[in-house]
């Protein structure tokens, strides 16, 4: 009973969600920086299984979103509370053994892999720090999973290609076992054809895992193909949240319709139907 | 999957070699001292002064760089000073990277209060002239090789600290630091595992740049006679003596000259030749 409890809880609900920044560019010469807030009171939901783009454009909050979401910043006040659990205001130590459930895959790969370690060490540290066991192993099947060879562990950030690279942040995240995965604009330093394939890669591996999946980016013609449901942020605010079928057909908000239009067509006459 | 990427080696450049040789040969020099040198270097022999080196008029053989005024051997002279010249540059190049880097790494990585703190000690270093801060030094602690190595410690951990403090900044700001973050890293941990590696290759170019100042600097306390005894050579000492007869017997100052020159600028050779051959990330 208590289980499907849990099953049926989303695995992540945040409530009036606000973030402020110091303004020191405004900051008196005595005295503390004005705040700046750049997230206004988000809520929703991100259940069991989703798979949630978030759009907006630059500036809109979504990459602090995401940021907030794992706990790389503190949000100012409101609630985030994962699979049942207020983590939004747990300090560092607190937070730790819980890190392992929500992994991040970062858009530049190229400084979120350490240079100086190996592809092998850079996915098997994360599992050491939370006390696995055969990492050796595990970061075998990481590779397999993320369909590098295994040799590739042997090599350096640079040695690889930018998509091999992504590869190797999306292999670091899966490795952990986590439950949530954020991806922080993960394909938009790729050429087209290196995004399409790790698009599919992740369509694959949310789907084998298990896994929930939160998607940044500014592009909907991306997280169309990907996600379920879509959140638009702009300013900081959320502007509409539905469905990806019912967002592109039918667009609640003027801001949504503007992406819409921005998004590239291969027959300028055509339109989104 | 299979690219060129993984099988691009670097050879030794002539540079490592040239600088690499040097530091080599000075070093044999230093350690085999009372067994290569022709004569004992303290040794006076009125008889012998001012003795020209090996290939002008009035040589005499076995003198192979000539004798100074009072009949020393400047060639034994040379290599016994090398010992002095390299036990400073290791000893008080290494503790000042030791000092300077820790600090740098903290204010640069943990920011805040310490930063603060670490920050202002630092400009008010650099406020002070580096030369008479050293001979203020000198005159506390006194002279002898102990004191040259604190002074020089004391004066320059300031360079290390600048430079590491503003690159741990840089690689702070990286995504690899958020990632170890995110996988549950320390901040400690993250400063010695993930920043450290990333700043050691400028640390060490650094230290090798370091080891070059620390033996001019022994030169110049030696010049002044604040450095070790007087009996021992030093090539400082040497340059210092040779100073007051250079119309009359040049080489007495000129060889040491050298000496200093080839050594510094091979310390700072090395260290530029070592990072282009072994840093494994090609930028």
């Amino acid at each position: 009973m208590a289980d499907s409890v849990a099953d049926i809880r989303p695995l992540f609900q945040v409530r009036d969600l606000r973030l402020a920044f110091p303004d020191m560019t405004r900051k008196p010469l005595f005295g503390p920086a004005p705040q700046t807030e750049v997230l206004h009171g988000l809520t929703f939901d991100i259940p069991r299984g989703a798979v949630l783009g978030i759009v907006g454009g630059s500036g809109s909050g979504k990459t602090t979103l995401g940021r907030v979401l794992v706990r790389l910043l503190r949000p100012t006040s409101g609630e985030l509370v994962f699979d049942g659990r207020e983590i939004g205001h747990l300090d560092e130590a607190a937070l730790r053994p819980l890190r392992r459930r929500f992994q991040m895959i970062f858009q530049d790969p190229m400084s979120s892999l350490n240079p100086r370690r190996r592809v092998g060490s850079l996915i098997a540290a994360p599992l050491q720090l939370h006390g696995f066991d055969r990492t050796s192993q595990r970061v075998d099947q990481a590779l397999d999973h993320v369909g590098l060879p295994r040799a590739f562990r042997h090599r350096y950030p640079h040695e690889l290609s930018g998509g091999q690279r992504q590869r190797v942040g999306i292999a670091r995240a899966i490795a952990m076992q986590p439950e949530f995965i954020l991806a922080d604009e993960i394909v938009s330093g790729l050429d087209v054809s290196s995004q399409a394939q790790v698009l599919q890669l992740l369509a694959d591996l949310v789907r084998d895992l298990g896994l929930t999946l939160a998607f940044i980016s500014h592009d909907l013609s991306v997280i169309r193909r990907l996600c379920s449901r879509i959140m638009v942020l702009h300013l900081g605010h959320i502007v509409e949240h539905s469905d990806t079928a019912a967002l592109f057909d039918n667009p609640q908000s003027d801001y949504t319709r503007e992406l819409l239009d921005a998004i590239p067509l291969p027959d300028p006459d055509q339109v989104w139907r | 999957m299979v690219d060129a990427r993984g099988m691009v080696r670097r050879r030794l450049g002539l540079r490592l070699w040239l600088s690499g040789g040097w530091l080599v040969l000075l070093a044999l020099a230093a350690l085999l001292a009372p067994w290569i040198a022709p004569h004992n270097p303290l040794e006076q022999d009125l008889f012998t002064s001012r003795l020209p080196p090996f290939w002008m008029a009035g040589a005499e053989p076995g003198y192979w760089l000539g004798t100074d005024s009072l009949g020393r051997d400047v060639l034994s002279r040379i290599i016994h000073g090398a010992r002095v010249a390299l036990i400073v540059a290791l000893i008080a190049g290494t503790a000042t990277m030791l000092i300077g880097a820790t600090l740098g790494l903290i204010a640069g990585y943990y920011r805040g209060w310490a930063d603060m703190v670490i920050s202002r000690l630092i400009d008010i270093w650099m406020a002070f002239p580096p030369v008479l801060f050293a001979i203020l030094l000198i005159a506390v602690l006194g002279t002898g090789l102990t004191s040259v190595i604190i002074a020089i410690v004391v004066i320059d951990w300031t360079r290390f600290a600048r430079v590491v403090r503003a690159e741990a900044m840089a690689q702070g700001a990286m995504d690899y630091v958020a990632s170890a973050q995110v996988a549950g890293q320390r901040r400690l941990g993250i400063m010695l595992r993930e920043i450290l590696p990333n700043v050691l290759p400028t640390i060490g170019v650094l230290l090798t740049l370091e080891m070059g100042i620390a033996v001019i600097v022994e030169a110049i306390l030696s010049f002044v006679n604040l450095s070790i005894s007087s009996d021992d050579p030093t090539w400082g000492g040497m340059i210092a003596e040779g100073r007051t007869a250079l119309h009359r017997s040049w080489w007495v100052l000129v060889f040491p000259l050298i000496a200093l020159f080839l050594t510094v600028l091979s310390f700072s050779q090395l260290g530029e030749g070592l990072k282009d051959r072994f840093d494994p990330v090609l930028r």
